[in-house]
């Protein structure tokens, strides 16, 4: 079958087994040859792709809910959706979300994912009490902070090379609406952005939209969105009726985006947010989730696809890093309709977490002629300025690149060189960089 | 569904898992039989987890005829509705070979449906409550050459249904015949199926539960297959010998 990660780019013939359950698949594993796991394919690039990948959706059951710790265990394949749906009526929430909620919990430790409030709550595995996988040889391995701990630190971030995870049990916490209390503040520059992050960065949850494609006096100004729930006591009756989304047709004509309507809709966004800052109360689906409202999105970049690139530079780097790299996006005419920045907190002890104290940008761009000279040329920047690249959202980056970015990487590869899973678990991106 | 308990036989499967969640989120507490427990236990789990509802895991093999009448009065709450899900489809051309096969067909999806459902329909016309839904088949409507042994079991079980619900009928207890079609289930991995005439098992179950609420006799779950199948039972035997569909 065909098969391609969220940016539709690259699209490879893959043969899908899907897990239905854990002793099939341990018997499977074993008689397969190298394969990756495949979550929901919401990584954007070749992290989970390979000529054979291993669906991991059916396993989908909630094992146990202990109310009194909010302790979740449940199988790799259950999606965010389902727990919000499950959990936000009565009263618990995820710690740690991305900005879509189709994701799997398997997808979710793999790339140790972040969210809005990174600078308070860390990463998904730090949520995660422990978990349960299948190794190279078919085995069941059991890991946490004090069993098996290496091999804990590099499955949290270690996109799927370090076996398949078939159950885990991580926190959620207590939240006491469905309503988020969201300010908007209106920045006129980088500055002026970053300033607004460091004043706030008591606040639970903060991002920011930047229009990359303005210049000179005006680079780097956004719309920085600030939320925290409303309400004070915990609660465990919530009104929360998820929101369904509507349907991106398949054939949905690329060309509509191009650099001259990205341009239009950027300076349209920014100009229709109030100057100075602004107070609403939004649901929980729409000040997390506001892509999953088009479902399908991705298909408005049409046939060629989307690449996001990711990167996150320390705070040592500071405005002047995120400037260079905004200049050249802007010099280079290419827009992004989506450039999302963070504020986040300090890195973890995985092995490939992404997150590092500093600021982090994602960009969309549809791929076109010149974006690979471009994106090698943010590539060299954010390697001057000692930051990295973002593998769940990648789908290109060299091996040079990459390795510079990542000082653990070398434990990483020592670590499936001896269990044997450098020759079982591998992925279009791990070969290519060699991981 | 409140106040509800439901027997699922052959819980297992992919379409009598996504009934039971739907069934469960409308609050019935759920029964889960067939013979891998360890399955069960998980799934039983995942039903209290998510939707709060008691579910609980039972050994049952459609093929051990003479456990039925204990496993069936071990039941304690007894289900006010069941829901038949077990089958075996088999391999064709293994069962025209190999006898043993052909039987385990034979005895899973007719004489062990007949078996239990005996029991269930005795205990429930005696309490004068209750419904059956028994999943069968399409394949059951004509034999043909490339599935006839599967397809003739579930011919019987067809009719047994059919019998059962007018033999009930007086005592105000419903028979659901259900006839899929294609399902994309583990039954039918790696099996090249039609997109537009294959259902989802969520799609199936939702039939199902709708065909419960409305007491319906018969359901295909995608319209084109009753279409389908009208045709098909119609083509003389003269012409259809000939075919290979
Ligand atoms: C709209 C959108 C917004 C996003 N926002 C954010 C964000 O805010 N923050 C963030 O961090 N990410 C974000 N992401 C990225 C996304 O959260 C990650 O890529 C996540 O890993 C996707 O999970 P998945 O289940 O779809 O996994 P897939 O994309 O299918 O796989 C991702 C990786 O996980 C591995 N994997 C999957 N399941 C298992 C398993 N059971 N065992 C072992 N390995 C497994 C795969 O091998 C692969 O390497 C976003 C993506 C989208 C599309
Ligand atoms: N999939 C299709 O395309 C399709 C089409 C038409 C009709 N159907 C019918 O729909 C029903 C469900 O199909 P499905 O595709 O969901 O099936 P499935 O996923 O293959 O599951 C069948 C289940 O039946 C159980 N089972 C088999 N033999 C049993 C026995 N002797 N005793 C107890 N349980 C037994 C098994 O559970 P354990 O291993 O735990 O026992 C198994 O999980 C079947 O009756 C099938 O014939 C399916």
């Amino acid at each position: 079958m065909e098969l391609s990660g969220w940016g539709r780019h690259p699209v490879i013939q893959a043969e899908m087994t899907p897990a239905h359950n854990h002793r099939v698949l341990q018997e499977k594993i074993s008689g397969m040859g190298t394969l990756i796991a495949y979550g929901y394919g919401r990584s954007y690039g070749d992290s989970a792709l390979a000529k054979q990948v291993v669906g991991m959706r059916p396993l989908d059951r909630m094992i146990e809910f202990e109310e009194s710790t909010g302790l979740l265990t449940c199988e790799a394949g259950v999606l965010f959706a389902d727990i919000v749906k499950t959990f936000l009526p009565r009263g618990w929430f995820l710690k740690v979300t991305p900005g879509t909620k189709y994701i799997t919990v398997g997808g979710a430790v793999a790339a140790d994912i972040h969210g809005k409030n990174h600078h308070i709550a860390g990463c998904f595995g730090d949520t995660v009490s422990h978990l349960k996988m299948i190794g190279a040889g078919g085995e069941t391995v059991h890991c946490s902070r004090d069993h098996n701990s290496e091999l804990f630190r590099a499955t949290c971030g270690g996109m799927g090379l370090t076996g398949i995870i078939f159950e885990a049990a991580f926190y959620l916490t207590k939240v006491p609406s469905a309503t988020i209390s969201m300010t908007t503040i209106k920045t006129r520059d980088l500055v002026e952005t970053f300033e607004a992050f460091e004043k706030h960065a008591d606040t639970p949850y903060s991002v920011a939209w930047v229009d990359c494609l303005a210049k000179g006096g005006s680079l780097g100004r956004s719309l920085v969105m600030l939320g925290e729930f409303e309400g004070e006591d915990a609660n465990t009756d919530i009104d929360y009726r998820p929101s369904n989304g509507t349907t991106i047709p398949k054939w949905f004509p690329g060309f509509l985006l191009n650099n001259a309507s990205i341009s239009v809709f950027n300076k349209l966004y920014y100009a229709k947010a109030q100057n100075g800052s602004s107070k609403k109360r939004v649901g929980v689906d729409a000040f997390f989730y506001p892509l999953d409202r088009l479902l399908h999105w991705n298909r408005i970049y049409g046939k060629s696809g989307l690449i996001q690139y990711q990167f996150i530079l320390p705070k040592s780097a500071g405005v002047k890093g995120m400037e260079e790299i905004l200049q050249e996006i802007a010099q280079s005419g290419i827009g992004s309709f989506l450039a999302v920045l963070k504020l986040y907190g300090p890195a973890n002890d995985h092995y490939l977490s992404f997150p590092m104290e500093g600021y982090s940008l994602a960009l969309d761009f549809k791929v076109q002629h010149r974006l690979p000279e471009l994106l090698d040329r943010l590539d060299r920047l954010v390697l001057k300025y000692s930051g990295r690249i973002y593998l769940a959202k990648d789908a290109r980056v060299s091996r040079e690149v990459f390795e510079q970015g990542y000082p653990q990487i070398e434990a990483f590869r020592a670590l499936r060189k001896s269990l044997g899973l450098d020759r079982k678990f591998r992925s279009m991106q791990s070969d290519r960089l060699g991981l | 569904m409140h106040n509800t308990r439901i027997l699922i036989l052959g819980a297992n499967s992919d379409i009598a898992v996504a009934t039971a969640r739907i069934l469960a989120q409308e609050g019935a507490d759920l029964w889960l039989s067939s013979r891998n427990l360890e399955e069960l236990e998980k799934e039983a789990a995942n039903l209290r987890t998510r939707y709060g509802v008691d579910a609980r895991g039972v050994r049952f093999d459609a093929r051990d005829f003479d456990s039925h009448p204990d496993f069936y009065s071990g039941l304690d709450p007894k289900p006010d509705g069941v829901v038949l899900a077990f089958g075996l489809l088999g391999d064709q051309q293994t069962s025209q070979k190999d006898f043993d096969q052909a039987r385990a067909v034979m005895e899973t999806n007719y004489t062990g449906a007949v078996c239990i459902l005996e029991l269930v329909a005795a205990d429930f016309d005696r309490r004068g409550k209750g419904f059956i839904v028994g999943i069968s088949s399409v394949a059951g409507d004509r034999g043909r050459a490339d599935n006839y042994i599967y397809g003739s079991s579930k011919a019987g079980f067809t009719a047994y249904l059919s019998g059962l619900r007018q033999r009930l009928h007086a005592s105000g207890i419903p028979v659901l015949t259900v006839k899929p079609g294609f399902v994309a289930t583990k039954m039918t991995v790696g099996k090249p199926l039609p997109k537009r005439l294959t259902a989802d098992p969520e799609m199936v179950a939702r039939a199902i539960v709708k065909g419960i609420r409305k007491r319906k006799n018969v359901i295909y779950v995608k319209p084109l297959w009753r279409v389908i199948m009208g045709v098909i039972t119609h083509i003389p035997e003269k012409v259809f010998k000939k075919l290979s569909l």
